[in-house]
């Protein structure tokens, strides 16, 4: 298979699946199995891609024929073709769960639009055109829009409402920073950008732009003080739609930044990555404690979703090739720890009848194995030594350490006790204690999709913990690309 | 007339900031399409402004005629303008399905997560 084919498929997969969708509406039962097909053969493409990239080399293909700097360019590297795998993974697992969880009367809507947010978060992945990339984030907030109104409830208007107007605004805004930069170089090819900014000699015009990147981005990752939005609108639409939210959405604005502030940013480090240390550091103490005031598990998980994202943008602000590696480590760690949380809090909320942790309970009688996997998750996100999240936070604090930022290492250690909290409050007031409702005849047992769903997401945070090392050795060469982007930007221009 | 059109995106911001904040899902999409032209504006006037030709190439020629106007804004533009209509019709709708369930156009009065009764009776952690 040519790499033109291998590049494009992560995009023509999903959409092809979304179109046949759409196609077989007379066909509902054959929907969502099509979907978790769809979803393993991009995890088959996402592993093919990674074969070809993990030593460091950098695909590029453009669209249409166009060469660079015209043409757009689809690129891969370690760093957005692990995202790619990743992506697939947990969507593969939300289909897989969502197979028994949706409603018959938006059955239709969910299958079709899924694949497609799947195909656009690819598409930001892959994407070496800034103008490309904005264009990739709409059609991801659109079908988002779509997933988070779906049902129609009461309170998940009022979250979409959120939801549309903050997110419409940073779109905006980025794609002003879009503009003026434009404006000042007259390429918007990120390669190029990355060759012409340095020789502009206009470092403060530039910042300018980074400002409005910053927040843009910001917006849409939920970073303090921008990420309201997302503890008021996550909560509300069905688990298998805020659990593919939870893993995917902010993950791909943290890629957008990892992606701008190591490619096209780095005219003033003190200033942009100086800002952003602080960012994360107020994001993961603001999001952790208002996590521990929540009794309800939707909006718990949610404020650790804000939290969590300090520690990526923590890692970029260090900008050392370790902090990077640790950013990247943990965003994939966090992607499949954080979308477990969402699966197994819907089943226990199914068999509680409830979201409240006080009206939960029972669930480790009534499911000791399902228990039993929300520990991994759970414990992985507290960071518990030896799981994913233990490997993620001691190479940021590593990192941290070897550039003196003491405070910021001190916060996430802090804040890593405060995750645990929350977690270990889940385990004793939902999973521990008797059914707080003992009246309450029990649920069916567990469907066996949604078993494999959990199952194979907590095998993957396993695998990730276990290999910690090897994985380590090919994001570390994703870092290292990220820091010294020659690679990438000669791949692109001489392509 | 960059100066000109500066001014006018800086006026449409301020029109769009101050309907953003009115606390009706009316003013807000409203808000939101000012914005986006605003935008729009913006990356027209960064794409330089010229008294120049239709960046159309003659029969047989490679390249247009100088001076021809830069046709990638012009791309940009109608693509944003393209993407910004699609969402203003989501957001219609959704402002249409508010008023349909909550019988309100207020978000503020919209229920929301946050207003589910507060389950806090201490003891536990």
């Amino acid at each position: 298979m040519t790499d033109d084919l291998l590049l494009a498929l992560p995009l023509l997969l999903p959409l092809a699946a979304a179109v046949t969708v759409m196609l077989t509406r007379g066909l509902p039962r054959l929907h969502g199995p099509l979907n978790v097909a769809c979803m393993a053969a991009l995890a088959a493409v996402g592993a093919a891609l990674l074969a070809r990239v993990h030593d460091g080399a950098v695909l590029v293909t453009f669209l249409g024929g166009w060469r660079a700097p015209f043409g757009i360019p689809l690129v891969a590297d370690a760093l957005s073709v692990t995202m790619v795998l990743v992506t697939a993974l947990v969507a593969g697992c939300v289909c897989l769960y969502a197979l028994v969880d949706v409603p018959p009367r938006q059955a239709l809507v969910y299958h079709a639009v899924t694949p497609v947010l799947v195909a656009s978060a690819n598409g930001a992945f892959l994407t070496g055109d800034l103008f490309n990339l904005y264009v990739w984030f709409e059609v991801m907030l659109m079908s988002s829009f779509v997933l988070m109104a779906l049902g129609g409830e009461a309170p998940q208007v009022r979250g979409t409402v959120k939801y549309m107007a903050t997110n419409l605004v940073s779109s905006t805004l980025f794609l002003a920073g879009v503009g003026l930069l434009y404006g000042l170089t007259g390429t918007l090819n990120m390669a190029e950008l990355a060759a012409r900014v340095p020789a502009l000699g206009q470092p403060a015009l530039v910042s300018v732009v980074a400002v409005l990147f910053v927040v843009a981005f910001g917006t849409k990752a939920a970073v303090f003080p921008l990420f309201s939005w997302l503890p008021a609108s996550y909560p509300t639409p069905p688990v298998a739609t805020t659990a593919l939210f939870a893993g995917l959405l902010t993950k791909v604005a943290v890629y957008a930044l990892l992606r701008t502030f190591t490619l096209i940013f780095v005219h003033d480090v003190g200033f942009t990555h100086g800002a952003l240390l602080w960012i994360a550091g107020l994001t993961m103490v603001t999001g952790v404690l208002g996590a521990v005031a929540q009794d309800e598990v939707r909006r718990l998980l949610s404020f650790h979703i804000v939290s969590q994202i300090g520690y990526m943008v923590m890692g970029l602000a260090l900008l050392s090739p370790l902090a990077l590696l640790g950013a990247i480590f943990f965003t994939i760690h966090n992607i499949l720890a954080k979308t477990n949380l969402f699966l197994i809090g819907g089943v226990m909320a199914r068999l509680g009848g409830s979201f409240e942790l006080k009206r939960l309970g029972g669930f480790y009688r009534a499911q000791p194995l399902l228990a039993g996997l929300f520990l991994v998750p759970a414990l992985a996100l507290a960071g518990v030594p030896p799981l994913s999240g233990f490997w993620g936070k001691l190479l940021l604090a590593r990192a941290g350490l070897e550039a003196a930022e003491y405070a910021i290492v001190a916060a996430s250690l802090a804040v890593g006790l405060l995750t645990l909290y929350s977690m270990m409050k889940i385990w004793s007031q939902a999973v521990l204690p008797a059914a707080a409702d003992p009246a309450r005849p029990p649920a069916g047992p567990v469907p066996r999709a949604q078993l494999a769903a959990i199952g194979v997401l907590a095998a993957s945070t396993l695998a990730l913990s276990a290999l910690a090392w090897p994985v380590c050795v090919v994001l570390g060469r994703a870092a290292e690309g990220l820091l010294a982007p020659t690679a990438y930007i000669e791949a692109v221009l001489r392509a | 007339m960059e100066v000109v059109l500066a001014y006018v995106v800086g006026a449409l911001v301020t029109l769009a900031v101050l309907l953003l904040l009115r606390r009706s899902l009316v003013s807000v999409v409203v808000g939101l399409l000012v914005l986006g032209n605003a935008v729009n504006l913006l990356i027209m006037t960064m794409g330089r402004l010229t008294r120049a030709a239709p960046p159309l190439v003659e029969a047989g020629a490679v390249l247009p005629e100088e001076p021809f106007a830069n046709p990638l804004p012009q791309a940009f533009v109608l693509t944003a303008i393209v993407i910004n209509f699609g969402l203003l019709a989501f957001s219609l709708v959704l402002t249409a399905s508010a008023r349909a369930i909550a019988g309100t156009v207020d978000p503020h009065e919209l229920v929301g997560p946050e207003d589910t009764p507060p389950a806090r009776v201490g003891g536990a952690a």
